[in-house]
């Protein structure tokens, strides 16, 4: 499979409805804020919008006085943000490829991507939206039935067994291509079919001689 | 526990018909109301015909744009691009002629059943017509074209003001009708199916919880391919009892799906009858426990029509009416009159063979699975509940 076909860019998964702060808010009302928005970054930017930190709830309970003390330093929270900011930041731009800002996340640790276009800041990326996007590459948020089936690793598998699909009209969601752990001569392959009744499709393909693992649990076949 | 019950039901239902071949076929409620009829459980009192749903019913979940293309497509007038954008004219939901009237119907008979019991009229309504929780707003899905089940719960709440508990049994999740009521606080849905690890449709985890307002109001409780009878017992049982106990309904809708049996040709359960007999029977003492009775029961998948759905069906019915006359050999007339329209040897018990299927490989560890899997989908309540204790 062309492993182009299936890139999304980072502006289709990115999210543009921003909460931000500037840097001389204090850190109450980043608390507030990202309560009330239920999120975990804030991007904090100039009067141009241009990126100049970003503070997480991390960094935020870093700040904040042990709750073993007696006294509660009120005065914590009456700080500017600027104070306990990131300014090293990790940023990407709207072009780049999903799958290369993935290995930015494991790589730096990292929970969210600013994304950065003309020095302003334009959307941000968060590990929820990178895995909501991998799910959407497997085709698990629409409806349908999943059928595996273990080929020869070799040419015009998948071919054959998708115009088998094919030829009962029935649209597919999803293909994914595992190795077959047990035997490198073997490969899996996943569809994601929207159909409930993938019964005679199951059938076509064993009538071809295809192998299909549905379901697979080990020692128990239907 | 007792109380007038209704059978809605006429032979225009049979009218929602995609194909001969398809397995999605409603002489299983021909099939249901004969065996009752030869049992002597059922008289022609008891029986009362659907009315067909409104445009405006529809529109309480159905997109008018969708409805309208039902109705085009059913007089031969929808392109065939516009029909797959609505799932329509695919092989789950091909077209038919009087598709709309057909569907419209089917949605009818569920409101029917509704006014019954919420006028006062009946205590318990069954219309084995209904079920198709696969339907969405937009969109056919799953052999479901409009969502009988979500439409009635709307009007449930638009017309009766009341909070419902929405029961699903069907072996595939019932996701239409989750969707519909995913924020609202007033329907908390429960389903029980087969994971959606290769089932359709595919959703119905533990983790889908609900949004906003109705977060922790949507339960579901994906059981194993291969479990049996005692496993989902346990499961269903416990799941029922603490949900309704934590959100103590006016109301109970049960959607019965009969395709979690061993036979069903489109899923990997191993139930038997005695799930079926189960089923009914505790969504009753609910009823009565928390609804003042007030208990709606629709059909749903069930693709087996011959040896599962029409015992499956009438144990509801047996049930609703209090009848036990439902054990040992089913009515000969029955069987005889069924057996040379059928491809398959007619059962001749009310109950299945102990030796129906052979033993399940690692069934121990199927059934460990199932009983995390439950404490999973209940952990917000009996959370709730052991710090109740600790407070108090």
């Amino acid at each position: 499979m062309n492993k182009r076909g299936i890139q999304m860019i980072v502006e289709e998964i990115m999210k543009t409805d921003l909460a931000t702060l500037k840097k001389d808010n204090t850190i109450e009302e980043a608390c507030h804020l990202m309560e009330s928005k239920r999120i975990r970054h804030l991007p904090i930017v100039d009067d141009e919008f241009v990126l100049v930190g970003l503070v997480s709830d991390r960094d935020i309970r870093d700040a904040m006085p042990s709750r073993f003390l007696i006294e509660q330093d009120s005065e914590v929270l009456n700080k500017p943000i600027e104070s306990l900011m990131t300014t090293s930041l990790i940023t990407c731009h709207p072009l780049d490829f999903v799958e290369e800002i993935a290995a930015l996340f494991y790589e730096h640790s990292i929970g969210c991507l600013p994304i950065v276009k003309d020095q302003k800041l334009v959307g941000i990326v968060t590990e929820t939206d990178l895995l909501h996007s991998l799910v959407a590459l497997t085709g698990a948020h629409q409806p349908g039935s999943q059928i595996e089936v273990k080929v020869p690793n070799k040419g015009g598998m998948l071919n054959s067994v998708a115009s088998i699909i094919s030829a009962r009209k029935a649209n597919i969601s999803s293909v994914l291509v595992y190795p077959y752990q047990k035997d490198e001569r073997y490969k899996i392959l996943v569809f994601r079919v929207q159909t409930m009744n993938p019964t005679r499709i199951i059938e076509d393909l064993k009538k071809a001689d295809f192998h299909v693992l549905w379901p697979n649990l080990p020692g128990v076949s239907s | 526990m007792s109380g007038r019950s209704v059978f809605v039901y006429s032979d225009e239902l049979l009218k929602y018909k995609f194909s001969s071949h398809h397995p999605f076929n409603q002489v299983r409620l021909k099939l249901t109301l004969d065996l009752l009829k030869k049992t002597n459980a059922i008289t022609d009192a008891d029986i009362i015909p659907p009315r067909p749903a409104t445009e405006e019913e529809l529109f309480l979940i159905h997109d008018p744009n969708y409805v309208n293309a039902v109705r085009l497509a059913g007089l031969g007038k929808l392109s065939e691009e516009t029909a797959e954008g609505y799932g329509l004219g695919t092989e789950d939901t091909p077209i038919f002629p009087n598709m709309h009237e057909a569907s419209s119907l089917l949605v009818g008979g569920t409101l029917t059943a509704v006014d019954q019991v919420m006028t006062g009229k009946a205590d318990h309504a069954l219309h084995l017509g209904g079920g198709l929780h696969h339907g969405f707003r937009g969109k056919a899905s799953g052999f479901c074209i409009y969502n009988d089940s979500s439409v009635a719960i709307k009007y449930l709440i638009e017309k009766y003001n009341v909070r419902v508990l929405y029961v699903d049994t069907d072996a595939h999740h019932g996701d239409g009708v989750q969707w519909s009521f995913y924020d609202d606080p007033n329907v908390c849905t429960l389903s029980i199916h087969e994971t959606g690890r290769y089932l359709f449709p595919g959703t119905g985890n533990v983790n889908e919880r609900g949004q906003g307002k109705g977060y922790g109001y949507s339960f579901n409780i994906p059981v194993d391919a291969f479990t049996e009878d005692e496993s989902w017992l346990y499961a269903y049982q416990n799941a029922l009892k603490e949900v309704a106990d934590f959100f103590k309904p006016d109301v109970i809708f049960t959607q019965n799906g009969a395709d979690s049996h061993y036979y069903d040709p489109l899923t990997h359960l191993s139930a038997t009858m005695r799930i079926y007999r189960e089923i009914p029977r505790l969504a009753h003492e609910i009823a009565h426990q928390y609804c003042n009775g007030k208990w709606i029961a629709v059909g749903g998948g069930g693709y087996d029509i011959w040896r599962v759905v029409p015992r499956a069906w009438s144990l509801i019915w047996m049930e609703m009416t209090e009848n036990s006359n439902c054990y040992g050999s089913l009515p000969d007339d029955w069987v005889s009159y069924w057996q040379e329209k059928s491809s398959v040897a007619l059962p001749i018990e009310w109950d299945d063979p102990a030796t129906l299927y052979p033993a399940i490989p690692r069934k121990d560890e199927i059934t460990e699975k199932n009983r995390l899997t439950l404490e999973k989908a209940l952990y917000p309540i009996l959370q709730k509940k052991s710090n109740e204790r600790i407070d108090t």
